[in-house]
């Protein structure tokens, strides 16, 4: 058998092959993202960018309809744009058997919030698998099918960042193919009416209830549930990341009892194993989920009593917590400044803010690269909630300060985001005859993520040609008149153009039009560079937060701009800032 | 060998990925356990970027914390002191000698340290550092930095040239095969 070493998506992607998965529909969102990469790559499954999770997981539903081995994956937050659909198809359970991966983010590397997706599983009552490495999220991911199908529900499976974007061991096999199963009308299971919820609502307790069963039994056969005993003295219970973490940290001093399912969580295999140990620690990240289901049980544990709810754990915070002990380090002594991401060389957002800087406007943003011109020295954006709230939100805020304040407020939302969840706030606006101002970002790509197609590029997932959605016209028919596209690079056009619309007693939407700088196919000017005897050293092109950019000290302690060949793309940008001229292009460009 | 602990440090753009999957290869291909833990998403938008290369005989957490690195691969200078404190004492840094200012230092609200590298010398740690890009640049890409420092890493870990060379050639794409080995060979003879 051939090992392979994979990323814990990798992995599950493989899964997805080897369990005969035919449909697989998923929004991007790191850390899930390469799950549905990964599976692209193969053609023995269909796989698609949907629009949001939402729509992703309706996809998957209707595919176990259809009688297909379905997939959708998320990240955390995507869940609960998804969560909607997952509560009632909990009641309808499945046809084919269908698998949702959900990716918390513990220490947000890339995330607005650290919500504990197990919160979910337990609210829509669906069970829920985590594996702690890629090889599990193989097993666990092929698991989830049978599962799925045996006891007829959708099932979860729960990865965090550290499992997703970790490399390790993984024995792969063949596809099983799976036959499409029969589709035949039922009412009673699959349309969801008062009538039928109450039935599926009693059938899921039940479900819930032999699930629970399974993990006290059938879990530790296959070993989804793992006891491991070296030690009387001290025990843990984990799952996921913290099970690697506390078995690195304690090695034999410990036993272990870990969780490959999180929920429902096992009761018996719990107060056994808690008699076989005289100190018991629940170490878990987020939430204290297993924890409080142990003192449900009456088991005596300790865990939030030593462990935060905040941030990602790792080998030394369990040892320090159970033994107390801390391991020796060097620093160099003097303040280390940050390095927090910034918008790339070359990036179109720069120059839309750059353009619109000078009009000291209330910005309410959305979730892609350009929150990070929220930072200093663009510092262009007040607020920043979720995806799509930046159009939904700029209405409420105008709705409250009235048509001054919109002619001084604008919302800035990129084009993936934009189709994920802007467009309703959008026909808000326009149908509760709002005035505001909405500027798309549209750089063809969903960027931060890494690079992902979506509806208005016109390529699949796969890079196929496609309908592309005609952004214009679908302004124009939600009953906005006043459409403007705008080139980012061109500051005094733009600055200009969205002056005009903010002015107008309507709402507008304004089309920020120039594809990701890092796109393969994005042709660039040649590097910039600073004259130095022109250049007096104000700092003025320093402004537009550019890394190609820095300033040098001379020998007689004045500074000077210089420009990094390496990293400037020729933009020309901070051609516009400087005021003598010094910033030039190179001849023959 | 027990185990060995990497960490791989830089500015997120810089290559670090490749890096880390390359030593996870051939310390694989030498018949150990292997996890490598990497930073996808927002960081890799020029922000301090670290992942971890674990290998063993078996090797259960994918991170590594203070106090624990054998060896730290750094892309940038001021990234080889800000991670520090993961080597472990004894340890080595292996250092572009690369500055690559981060925006505070650009709008002049915090200072780029002085002799950076000097200073990590100074704490009575190993460092063997190299203009890595002038180094990628002679091999024929600027791009090739990570290959180099891979290069030199090899060299003080004692690995066999000839089964890192096989690692690289099984990995980066065919028509940069050529000047992958001669960035590595130049690492590695420095």
């Amino acid at each position: 058998m051939e090992k392979k070493l994979l990323l814990g998506n990798e992995a599950v992607a493989q899964g997805l092959y080897e369990a005969g998965v035919s449909v697989v529909s998923s929004y991007p969102g790191t850390p899930s993202t390469e799950i549905t990469e990964a599976v692209s790559k193969y053609n023995e499954i269909y796989s698609e960018w949907a629009p949001n999770e939402k729509v992703a997981m309706e996809v998957a539903i209707g595919a176990s309809f259809g009688g297909a081995r379905s997939f959708c994956a998320m990240k955390h937050v995507g869940l609960n744009v998804a969560a909607d659909p997952l509560y009632t198809a909990s009641y309808i359970g499945v046809n084919g058997g269908m698998v949702c991966a959900v990716a918390d983010d513990p220490g947000m590397h890339s995330s607005q919030n650290e919500q504990d997706s197990r919160r979910h599983a337990i609210a829509a009552k669906v069970p829920m698998l985590e594996p702690s490495d890629s090889q599990e999220a193989l097993d666990f991911t092929k698991i989830a099918y049978d599962l799925s199908e045996r006891y007829d529900t959708p099932f979860l499976l729960r990865l965090s960042t550290r499992i997703s974007h970790s490399r390790s061991l993984v024995t792969v096999s063949e596809r099983k193919e799976v036959a499409l199963k029969e589709y035949k009308r039922d009412v009673m299971k699959n349309v969801m009416m008062p009538a039928m919820a109450r039935k599926a609502h009693a059938k899921v307790e039940d479900r819930m209830d032999d699930l629970t069963v399974w993990a006290d039994t059938e879990a530790f056969d296959l070993g989804v549930n793992k006891e491991e005993l070296f030690s009387d003295e001290i025990g843990i219970i984990a799952a996921g990341s913290t099970y690697v973490y506390a078995r690195e940290a304690l090695g034999e001093k410990a036993s272990y009892l870990k969780l490959g399912i999180v929920n429902p969580l096992p009761r018996k295999a719990i107060c056994d194993f808690a008699k076989k140990v005289k100190t018991l620690y629940v170490i878990e990240e987020l939430d204290d989920i297993i924890e409080t289901h142990c003192i449900k049980l009456g088991v005596k544990v300790i865990g939030r009593e030593v462990f935060s709810p905040l941030g990602e754990y790792n080998q030394s915070i369990i040892e320090k917590a159970i033994f107390g002990t801390k391991k020796e380090s060097v620093a160099v002594e003097c303040d280390i400044p940050a390095r927090p991401p910034v918008l790339c060389p070359g990036c179109p957002h720069r120059g839309l803010y750059y353009a619109l800087k000078s009009l000291n406007l209330y910005v309410s943003g959305d979730i892609g690269c350009y929150t990070l011109g929220a930072q200093a020295p663009l510092s262009m954006m007040d607020t920043c909630v979720c995806m799509g709230a930046s159009v939904s939100a700029l209405h409420g805020y105008n709705t409250a300060r009235g048509s001054e304040a919109a002619k001084k407020s604008i919302a800035v939302i990129g084009d993936s985001t934009f189709i994920h969840s802007g467009i309703t706030g959008l026909i808000d606006i326009v149908y509760n005859k709002g005035i505001s101002t909405v500027i798309v970002l549209d750089n063809s790509i969903t960027g931060m993520t890494g690079h992902q197609n979506n509806p208005l590029n016109g390529k699949t997932i796969k890079g196929d040609p496609t309908t592309a959605v005609d952004l214009e016209a679908l302004a124009k028919a939600i009953g906005i008149t006043n459409v403007r596209v705008v080139d980012p690079f061109d500051i005094k056009t733009t600055k200009a153009v969205v002056e005009e619309e903010l002015a107008k007693e309507e709402p507008s939407l304004v089309i920020s039009r120039r594809p990701c700088a890092l796109l393969k196919n994005v042709k660039h000017n040649k590097a910039l560079y600073v004259e130095e005897s022109k250049c007096v050293g104000c700092k003025a092109c320093l402004k537009v937060g550019c890394p190609a950019i820095s300033q040098k000290k001379l020998e007689n302690s004045k500074t000077r701009a210089v420009i990094d060949a390496n990293q400037c793309l020729g933009c020309g940008v901070c051609v516009e800032t400087c005021r003598l001229g010094a910033i030039k292009t190179p001849e023959n460009n | 060998m027990n185990s060995i602990n990497i960490l791989i440090v830089g500015v997120g753009g810089q290559g670090t990925l490749l890096a880390s999957k390359l030593m996870g290869k051939i310390f694989i291909d030498s018949g150990l356990d292997v996890k490598v833990s990497e930073v996808h998403g927002m960081s890799q938008r020029g922000g301090s970027v670290v992942t971890y290369v674990r290998a063993g005989e078996k090797v259960f957490s994918p991170v590594i914390d203070l106090g624990e690195a054998d060896m730290m691969i750094s892309f940038e200078a001021l990234e080889s002191a800000r991670w520090l404190p993961y080597l472990k004492k004894g340890g080595v840094v292996i250092s572009n000698t690369a500055q690559i200012d981060p925006m505070p230092v650009i709008m002049g609200n915090a200072e780029y340290p002085e002799n950076v590298l000097d200073r990590i010398s100074e704490k009575g740690v190993k460092v063997v550092s190299a203009d890595a890009l002038s180094l990628a640049e002679q091999a024929g890409s600027a791009k090739a930095v990570n290959i180099v420092l891979l290069g030199i890493a090899a060299k003080q870990l004692g690995f066999d040239k000839e089964e890192c060379l096989n690692a690289i050639r099984a990995t980066v794409p065919q028509k940069t095969i050529e000047t992958n080995e001669k960035a590595f060979e130049l690492g590695y003879n420095l």
